[in-house]
């Protein structure tokens, strides 16, 4: 009898070993190896789920240096970037790209990346420079976060946009702005940050609560507020949404006009170019890399002509190359602010949980 | 001995498979929280529980799950009523459709359903109602989402119970209602308490409709075990309120484990068919058409506002965008996102039936110790803790050999399947446990080994039970998406994954393709559960 038993578990123990590779055969996957085993030929790129790149650069990177890349997406920024320091002592792959100036210090306070200084680093413009004595970290990439608004609601109503800080508070845009949660959302935050960078360490409280008596609208999440509030976005007019201003990118308005069918010849949306602040974001070599030459050729290739051209239309971010092409429908539909807020990353680690703090009893309260 | 070895062959499959994929990962990313230099932290607890902010997440977390409970029972029990005792065209479909919402990912009806009662919604247009920064759009969301747990539960066990028993007692002299209150009411009770239950579970645990209508005011512990984890990293906050949320949800489910046991009491059961008919008289064609209108208004106005918004846009605009990889969201044309949710949801089905299958058939057997019975209420646990902790704990986990599942596709089902076991288990436990042991004694003194008789004796009779198990399996999985977002793959998007990606981007296509892919998730789900319907073999299960 004790033979069936075995038999038994030996079936449901085969039934459990058997399955993946029952469904492997179902599946699509073609990389044979799984990233283990020294010397691979695969560089894996952990990334947030913003990351994006056009088919045909990424061939061209894996035809000329032999490596074929493997992209894995961890959810938001924020997600991704503690999902890489939780997992760096083995991490799950070569190169992490998508932590910004917000993030920075985190990713950098613990040990996140090892120093590399790719090629092409000094066609960095300076301006987006960061760790210049240990090059743990490489920018990639930059963009605005700003206030958006809907020209239609603006012409209807005979009413100037605002383009400033100031402008917000005032009697003319009361209850027209919807904003993010500044401790749930990466635009929410930044946001914030450049409130602080404006009015100082002692004026932002002062100025967000003017800014909530003028009836400033906070939702948790960039989707919600962009689909559902603001009424200059295509999931904004299908909702019927109401609020005209809301808080997203200086990128939005070229993407309403290049995801839309047909493609309309002015873009429905405007960006108050006195209320941004800049993210850039960075990228590095994993701390614990099991192919650090891939990723080391994988940073090289981000910096290339190629790839920081190709990125605008993709991620919808700003190149940080000198002489690399930002598309014409970028400068067309959303040109870049000419003086966006800034902070230093040092700045922003020493405050941030405090002022995330104070801006939610401040505000959410 | 024998039958205990066996009983152990049959618990040990599943007892690995939750030790390795459920408490392992989540006990190390609660360790990675409470343990500094290598000593538990645990005067962290009373820190935690100490702060104001804390405290009221806790409230609000429990006095929504209850309101949300009593508001689900008292629009879903009227519904459980039509559904059982009441024949009317269309029965089969409506019943598959309101199961719909409950495996839909919230971050699509989220969208849809502040489209319904938020600003220049239905209800705005009808009365100037609007809900969309209240609790009322949390509860009322509640509701849509389980609806249908009411509906099977209270009314699949409703459909069965003998009309002549009440009948009997009103020829006796009682009044309907005390033929009702003395003879129905104890008779449901035990199934109305188990899906008040599951309902204070699952919005106990709310995440995503919380996150999506509560807006930055309002949250629940598992929302906030997000953000600890997921936003601010406050690592040792997030593993307190695990510890609690844990906790809490282990009493939910021996309190629920109890309900169960009372309600296998022998009831007077027969076929649902014999007990509905057509409705007579105004007052049942009102109830009738009033259980219709909320289910028109609640269930499936915001499933159809989803089509709408997918189809405005000529000539299936967005339908057709989701076949070109042309959008720069994703490596692949969306549409293969469809392939991919199919293939996983196929093999966490397969995973879960299997778990499933093994723990319910342990679980029934007759020498079940009370080890085994609690094991029953372990199966539930996966249910009850946040996905993000079970993401994040299969990445710390899960990275060493011998598993070391770090970037391989079959994390996806896997953690898919940990959802669906506990349907598996709930489907099955009740059909097996009907199976009249002496069968299995007659072909056991007949010389049949176990494994022949459990096939032939078993397996005949639960093979519909086993194949509504494996629908509901594959319909959770093919939602499901707090931990899959966590580790599916930029070149393998599931379905639900695609439609968050196409929502996070600005422009008309994207939202018009997240809509479309929704409209196919809802259809997929739909025609899974209508198949389900067929099979259905009316007994008491669950769901």
């Amino acid at each position: 009898m004790s033979i069936t038993k075995k038999a038994t578990v030996l079936a449901v123990g085969f039934g459990l070993v058997a399955l993946p590779a029952l469904a492997a055969c179902g599946s699509s996957d073609t990389d044979g190896d799984s990233g283990s085993g020294g010397g691979s030929k695969t560089v894996t790129l952990v990334s947030h789920n913003s990351w994006a790149v056009s088919k045909s650069v990424l061939a061209a990177f894996e035809k000329q240096s032999g490596y074929k890349v493997k992209v894995l997406e961890d959810g938001d920024a924020g997600q991704a970037v503690n999902k890489a320091i939780l997992t760096k002592d083995n991490p799950q792959g070569d190169v992490f790209f998508g932590v910004d100036n917000t993030l920075l210090s985190r990713a950098l306070d613990n040990g996140l990346f090892q120093s590399y200084e790719p090629k092409g680093s000094d066609l960095i413009l300076p301006e987006y420079r960061a760790d210049q004595d240990q090059h743990r970290v490489t920018p990639i990439d930059t963009g605005d976060i700003c206030v958006n608004y809907d020209k239609a609601y603006f012409s209807e109503h005979k009413l100037t946009p605002p383009t400033s800080y100031d402008d917000l508070i005032k009697p003319e845009y009361k209850n027209l702005l919807v904003t993010e949660n500044a401790s749930t959302s990466s635009p929410g935050l930044g946001f914030l940050l450049g409130t602080a960078a404006k009015y100082g360490d002692d004026g932002w409280q002062d100025y967000w609560k003017k800014l909530k008596a003028n009836g400033v609208k906070v939702v948790d999440g960039w989707e919600q507020a962009y689909n559902e509030e603001f009424s200059g976005s295509a999931g904004g007019k299908k909702a019927k949404a109401d609020r005209p201003l809301v808080v997203s990118y200086a990128s939005s308005p070229p993407a309403e006009v290049i995801y839309a069918d047909p493609k309309p010849t002015t873009a429905p949306t405007g960006v108050a170019t006195g209320t941004c602040f800049r993210q850039v974001e960075y990228a590095g070599l994993l701390s614990n890399a099991e192919n650090a030459a891939g990723g080391k050729a994988l940073l090289d290739f981000m910096l290339t002509k190629t790839f920081q051209d190709d990125m605008p239309l993709n991620m919808f971010v700003y190149p940080v190359r000198e002489a690399a092409q930002v598309p014409p429908e970028f400068t067309k539909y959303g040109p870049q602010a000419k003086n966006p807020e800034t902070m230093d990353p040092a700045k922003i680690a020493d405050n941030r949980d405090d002022w995330v703090k104070s801006w939610t009893s401040l505000v959410l309260k | 001995m024998r039958s205990a070895a066996v009983r152990l062959g049959l618990v040990a499959v599943p007892v690995a498979f939750f030790a390795a994929f459920f408490a392992w990962p989540v006990a190390a990313i609660v360790a990675r929280g409470l343990k500094a230099d290598g000593v538990w932290q645990f005067a962290r607890l009373t820190d935690v529980l100490g702060e104001s902010d804390i405290r009221h997440v806790l409230w609000f977390t429990t006095w929504q799950a209850l309101a949300s409970t009593a508001l689900t029972l008292l629009i879903a029990l009227p519904g459980a009523y039509v559904f059982a005792r009441f024949d009317f065209p269309g029965k089969q479909i409506l019943r598959a459709v309101v199961t719909v919402p409950f495996v839909l990912p919230t971050v699509v009806v989220g969208t849809a359903f502040l489209a319904l009662v938020g600003r220049g919604g239905l209800l705005d247009e009808l009365w100037g109602v609007r809900l969309d920064t209240t609790v009322w759009a949390i509860l009322l969301a509640h509701v849509f989402f389980n609806y249908a747990v009411v509906v099977r539960t209270v009314g699949g066990l409703w459909a069965q119970l003998d009309p002549r028993q009440e009948e009997a007692a009103r020829m006796l002299g009682a009044s309907r209602f005390t033929a009702w209150r003395t003879v129905t009411l104890p008779a449901l009770a035990p199934a109305v308490a188990a899906a008040a239950l599951m309902v204070f579970l699952f919005t106990f645990t709310s995440f995503g409709v919380v996150q999506i209508l509560g807006g930055p005011t309002f949250s629940t512990l598992e929302v906030e075990i997000y953000r600890q984890t997921s936003e601010i990293f406050d690592l040792s906050t997030a593993a307190v309120l695990t510890i609690i949320q844990f906790l809490a949800v282990g009493a939910i489910l021996a309190v629920h484990a109890w309900t169960v046991r009372r309600r296998e009491s022998a009831l007077r059961l027969v076929d649902a068919s014999v007990t509905a008919r057509r409705p007579r008289g105004a007052g049942q064609w009102a109830l009738l058409a009033g259980v219709l209108a909320v289910i028109v208004v609640l269930l499936l106005l915001p499933l159809a506002v989803l089509v709408e918004r997918s189809l405005d846009a000529p000539d299936f605009g967005y339908y057709r965008a989701l076949a070109s990889a042309d959008g720069g969201v994703f490596l692949v044309a969306p549409i293969e996102a469809i392939g991919n949710s199919l293939q996983y949801a196929v093999v966490a089905t397969l995973i879960a039936v299997l778990i499933g299958g093994l723990a319910a058939a342990a679980l029934t057997r007759r020498d079940a110790g009370r080890f085994v019975r609690g094991f029953d209420a372990l199966l539930m646990l996966p249910l009850g803790v946040s996905a993000v902790t079970v993401g994040f704990g299969f990445l710390i986990a899960l990275d060493e050999p011998p598993l070391d599942l770090r970037s391989t596709w079959i994390l996806v089902p896997l953690a898919q399947a940990l959802v669906g076991v506990p349907f598996v288990v709930r489907t099955m436990l009740p059909v097996l446990r009907a199976v009249d042991q002496r069968l299995r004694e007659a072909a056991s003194v007949l010389g049949a080994s176990p494994w022949r008789v459990w096939r032939e004796v078993d397996l005949p009779l639960v093979r519909r039970a086993l194949l509504i198990a494996a629908g509901f399996a594959f319909a959770v999985s093919l939602g499901e998406f707090g931990a899959t977002v966590f580790i599916a793959r930029p070149d393998n998007p599931t379905l639900p994954v695609a439609v968050a990606r196409l929502l996070g981007r600005a422009g008309e296509l994207n939202y018009g393709q997240a809509m479309a892919l929704s409209t196919v998730l809802m259809m997929v789900c739909a025609v899974a559960l209508l198949v389900l319907e067929r099979l259905r073999t009316d007994r008491t299960g669950e769901f």
